[in-house]
């Protein structure tokens, strides 16, 4: 193989500077980041557990949305058997009436803009 | 181990396999956490309809189009060009254009009107994306979160019964009603006959607000409901029937 030393050392300098931000971030101290989440509500459990929500919660709402309007089926029965309105601005936001700290911390840090609440109503944020 | 290209190429391949094998387990071995069961009252089986007693129908009276406008989040705009309308009122000569009549008085009275939630909608016909379609209780219905926008619809829509939002409705809502979604600018929105108030036992909120009770809302597949009643004892008309589009909102003139 011919000049290996010098295709080497040019692999090292394309990595380290693609993955520049990376590290920047690590040094910086930044990529331990993560969004501190306010849970303002008294209830124990979301209609599916935490682990689900947090990983699946599009998904559901997409399942949602298309069985309120498609199918106009109002009724969600949870993994539980307990029963649930189907509804974004009154069950969801019922109990994470803080859209600021709830949602929009999460949606910010992984930046993805969903356009929800370009038509939902968020219910007048309150703060406890 | 010296590797020759064949064992490279074997290797390589069993390790993309084992990419695969994680999405494949997912669709395989996929939870029924998402299901959904219909309601005590569902609405199976039903047709809705609506008739309209002109004669009832007080001049000046706006209640039936103040009541739809404000539960469902509808604009005022202030400008006929752009103007959303969910039920509003039009002259009788340009409602019933092939029953108007020399010497009547009737026409430039005006006649409520609505989306006629079509047997046979030609709205539904061209839609692209599906957005507009007719549920299986004769509500053609809007699913904003498709509608692109195309206005198709509102160019086969024989009744006018179709608004654009040419801006975004948020700012010219007075009052928003947190139950119902504003639109946003870009989507075609029309009368739902009330879907979301049905689907909780309530009438439409035209018919509810409507104090003449000119305004008939019923299943049509029940015999002794109070539509079928009114369509039994009066000779009523629909707006265009000749065009095949099957309206199913009649009314007594």
């Amino acid at each position: 193989m011919y000049d290996t030393a010098k295709i080497m050392a040019g692999i090292i300098i394309f990595l380290s500077l693609i993955t520049f931000p990376v590290w920047y971030n690590v040094v910086g101290g930044k990529a331990a980041y993560i969004p501190d989440l306010k849970i303002v509500t008294q209830e124990k459990q979301c209609v599916e557990s935490t682990g689900y929500m947090r990983t699946n919660h599009m998904q559901l709402l997409n399942e949602w949305r298309n069985t309120v309007v498609r199918e106009g089926n109002r009724v969600y029965v949870a993994s539980n058997g307990k029963k649930y309105d189907m509804n974004l601005s009154r069950t969801c936001l019922k109990c994470h009436l803080n859209k600021a700290d709830f949602c929009d911390k999460c949606h910010n840090y992984v930046e993805v803009t969903p356009t929800c609440f370009n038509c939902h109503v968020v219910p007048e944020e309150r703060n406890s | 181990m010296k590797t020759d290209r064949r064992g490279f190429l074997k290797i390589g391949g069993i390790g993309i396999l084992g990419f695969a094998a994680r999405p494949l387990m997912d669709v395989l071995l996929k939870g029924d956490l998402v299901e959904a069961s219909p309601e005590a009252d569902a609405l199976t089986g039903k047709r809705w309809a609506m008739a309209v007693n002109v004669n009832k129908c007080k001049e000046g009276c706006r209640d039936c189009i103040a009541a739809c406008h404000s539960v469902h989040n509808v604009p005022d705009l202030g400008n006929p060009k752009d103007e959303v309308k969910w039920i509003w009122t039009e002259p009788y000569k340009k409602v019933f254009p092939e029953q108007e009549q020399e010497f009547s008085t009737r026409g430039n009275k005006p006649v409520v009107v609505l989306c006629n939630h079509c047997d046979n909608p030609p709205c539904v016909r061209v839609c692209p994306t599906k957005a507009t379609f007719k549920r299986r209780d004769g509500i053609v219905m809007m699913d904003y979160h498709r509608c692109i926008g195309c206005r198709f619809c509102m160019a086969a829509c024989p009744y006018g019964s179709r608004s654009l939002n040419w801006r975004d409705p948020r700012p010219f809502i007075k009052k928003i009603n947190p139950d119902f979604p504003t639109r946003m600018r870009g989507v075609v929105e029309k009368c739902d006959f009330c879907g979301e108030r049905i689907a909780k036992g309530l009438i439409p909120a035209c018919v509810e607000a409507c104090k003449e009770k000119a305004l008939v809302f019923g299943n049509l597949k029940d015999s002794g409901a109070e539509v079928r009643e009114v369509l039994r004892a009066s000779h009523t008309i629909r707006r265009r029937p000749e065009l095949g589009t099957g309206p199913q909102i009649y009314y007594l003139v």
